[in-house]
């Protein structure tokens, strides 16, 4: 990462993202539409069920197929797994130890093993689910092109309701101790882009929703965010396509979706002493903590509505044409589009990771943020810098533990 | 005469970042094996970072670009034993499916500026650039074979991973073969077990994603997969996907692809 600063003025932030490039939009093409669960979840090994549900979405919507009842209830299910397992791994793994000023979370147990313990714990009941209902956590085998392969009985579930349970009441715990947590002085006002929807917390379900009021429908995504290619970096950065930059993720999803979260995400959340919306960043942690809860909340209640489906999947025939999906990863919104030929093999694909959606936002955060502690000296600032990009729990969250900063004072 | 733990390094190269979560998912099993090895070296887990040399290296992923073709020397010369792990560092990944197609094609079609890019023509496995002391398989790696692993490693020992076919899992958990009893097409009879033999116990055939079995009989599977109504560009797709550039996939797929 590099910082210029001219005249005591920070006049550019560059973050350079060097995971090398591995060309998944190029070698889909030619793959047959009922690949792309499996392929595309090796994109991310934190959060493949994200890849799998938008692949679903988009290629059900070419085919003309919509997924609901206890098939639609199960992958949300699933999806309740991947934002437990993830958020418990940054909040306890990553970004904790940033805040109690220990390189890492095996560091930090050496005082706090109970608070790392918890954490694992959480973690584990999230892959819990992801192992029963995907097989296992990464990269789940279970998910197919309109539904699963194979479907729990009640009996499998009720396991995982004690389970769900027990992490709900650490979920409690996690979110007031990360209201104890200290908070840099930091808020921006941001653009929040999250799903949205009337009557649910969206996981893959509704509209995108921009915190300005509008909002459009999935497929008119290329019309409203563009992206484009950096000389710095081998991740390519989104804006609205009227030049905003914007935030997508927990804040997103909380500002515009927080009063449907449940009753006791609702209280856990203001207990904390969080608003209806909130604007630092650092907070994050808390917010992730909240939605941790509610997806252990929503994990029982959609275990005590299950009833086996008949079939677990329905048939879905190729079609010729476009479609898209988009959900909420652990991180922010994920959107894919496809075109398939009337055999159902791939012509196009496009994939807009969440990351790449924040990277503009990440950069602009950076800027004001170090433009107020200069003065810091270069080793407490690259910290700080780091924090304040694992606020976004970034796919290169773990490069960040490595920032290479270069502070140049012209 | 003092004991002293020995270190550990995780290493990511080209990859998704999958099994070296899979390390974090011991999760009961984490902090006592940190008790028992020094992390020195896991940017997924800590910022802490120890320089060499260092006992054992777990490698994950591909090398795909002449920076990280330099940086798996330098890794090898700082690891007195280096393990690699997951499909990307044993074979190359999903990513080696460039190694079938044109690279600056792909460039164009993922980067409007494709000069900003460094790359290389081919994604390779780990032991294709330096010495390996022991591959272990999967898309991703299994959390017991990883804890066998290196519980192998601090016992001197070699570890206990069988190359036999994932058939021997079925019959191992009593799974009714998904070919034989539903027609689907399996790929366990050439894939390597360690899974558990996962996919037909959720009925589903195997993808393949650990890759080919010490001895592979691929013409007596091939032509099942005709028989079941597998057409030839099929067959070729399922031999092309985390295992791709494996010799004994590669053979296959190659031997199928429509001649132009």
């Amino acid at each position: 990462m590099v910082v210029r600063v001219r005249d005591g003025k920070v006049q550019d932030v560059e973050l350079s993202i060097y995971e090398p490039p591995r060309f998944f939009e190029a070698f889909l093409r030619g793959r047959r539409f009922t690949e792309t669960p499996d392929i595309t979840a090796r994109i991310c090994g934190i959060c493949p069920v994200a890849y799998q549900m938008s692949a679903c979405l988009a290629m059900e919507n070419i085919c003309g197929v919509t997924v609901d009842g206890a098939i639609a209830d199960l992958r949300r299910l699933l999806y309740c797994g991947e934002w437990i397992e993830s958020h418990s791994l940054h909040i306890h793994l990553l970004h904790a130890p940033d805040f109690l000023g220990y390189p890492g979370a095996v560091e930090m147990a050496k005082d706090h093993r109970d608070i790392v313990e918890r954490g694992l714990r959480l973690k584990r009941a999230g892959n819990d689910i992801l192992n029963l209902l995907g097989g296992r956590s990464v990269h789940p085998i279970n998910v197919r092109i309109g539904g699963f392969y194979s479907a729990p009985s009640r009996q499998d579930l009720a396991v995982l309701r004690e389970t769900l349970l027990r992490a709900r009441d650490d979920a409690v715990a996690t979110v007031r101790w990360c209201a104890t947590l200290e908070f840099p002085e930091f808020s921006q006002d941001y653009t929040y882009v999250a799903l949205q929807h009337p009557d649910i917390y969206p996981i893959m379900e509704g509209r995108i929703g921009v915190s300005d009021g509008s909002s459009f429908e999935v497929s008119a995504f290329d019309d409203h965010v563009v992206e484009e290619h950096v000389e710095h970096s081998n991740a390519l950065h989104a804006r609205l396509s009227d030049g905003r930059s914007y935030m997508a993720g927990p804040l997103a999803r909380y500002a515009l979706n927080g009063q449907l979260l449940s009753p006791l995400a609702r209280e856990a959340a203001a207990d904390a002493g969080l608003g209806l919306i909130c604007n630092n960043p650092f907070q994050s942690i808390i917010v992730r903590a909240v939605e941790t809860l509610y997806a252990c909340d929503e994990a029982v209640r959609l275990i005590d509505h299950y009833e086996v489906p008949e079939r677990s999947f329905l048939e879905v025939q190729p079609r010729a044409g476009v479609g898209y999906g988009a959900t909420e990863a652990p991180r922010g919104i994920l959107y894919h589009r496809y075109q398939t030929d009337g055999d159902g093999i791939i012509e196009d694909a496009r994939i807009v990771p969440p990351t790449s959606q924040n990277q503009v936002r990440i950069e602009e955060d950076l800027r004001s943020f170090v433009q107020s502690r200069l003065e810091l000296a270069d080793e407490e600032l690259t910290w700080l810098c780091e924090q304040a990009i694992r606020n976004y729990d970034p796919c290169i969250s773990c490069a960040t533990h490595f920032l290479d900063l270069k502070v140049v004072r012209e | 005469m003092t004991s002293v733990k020995p270190t550990l390094a995780v290493w990511k190269f080209a990859s998704c970042d999958g099994c070296q979560l899979t390390v974090l998912n011991l999760e009961d099993d984490l902090l006592p094996l940190a008790g028992e090895i020094d992390i020195a070296h896991f940017l997924e887990a800590t910022r802490a970072t120890v320089s060499g040399p260092y006992d054992l290296s777990l490698v994950e992923g591909s090398i795909t670009t002449p920076h990280d073709a330099e940086r798996i020397r330098e890794v090898r010369a700082a690891s007195r034993t280096l393990i690699t792990i997951g499909a990307c560092a044993t074979s190359g990944g999903i990513q080696a499916l460039r190694n079938f197609a044109n690279v600056e094609e792909f460039l164009q079609i993922v980067y409007a500026r494709p000069e900003y890019i460094s790359t290389l023509a081919n994604s390779t496995a780990i032991a294709e650039h330096v010495p390996v002391d022991f591959e272990l398989r999967g898309c991703p790696i299994d959390k017991g074979q990883l804890v066998e692993v290196v519980t192998a490693f601090l016992a001197h020992r070699r570890p206990n991973i069988r190359n036999h076919s994932v058939c021997v899992e079925c019959k191992k958990r009593g799974t009714v073969c998904v070919t034989v009893a539903h027609g689907t097409p399996c790929l366990g009879p050439v894939t390597q077990a360690g899974c558990g033999a996962l996919c037909p116990s959720y009925a589903r055939g195997c993808y393949g994603c650990f890759g080919p079995a010490e001895t592979v009989n691929s013409p007596s599977l091939t032509s099942r997969f005709k028989e079941l109504g597998v057409s030839e560009a099929d067959l070729v797709r399922s031999f092309r996907t985390f295992n791709a550039n494996a010799p004994a996939f590669r053979e296959i797929s190659e031997a199928h692809e429509p001649r132009t």
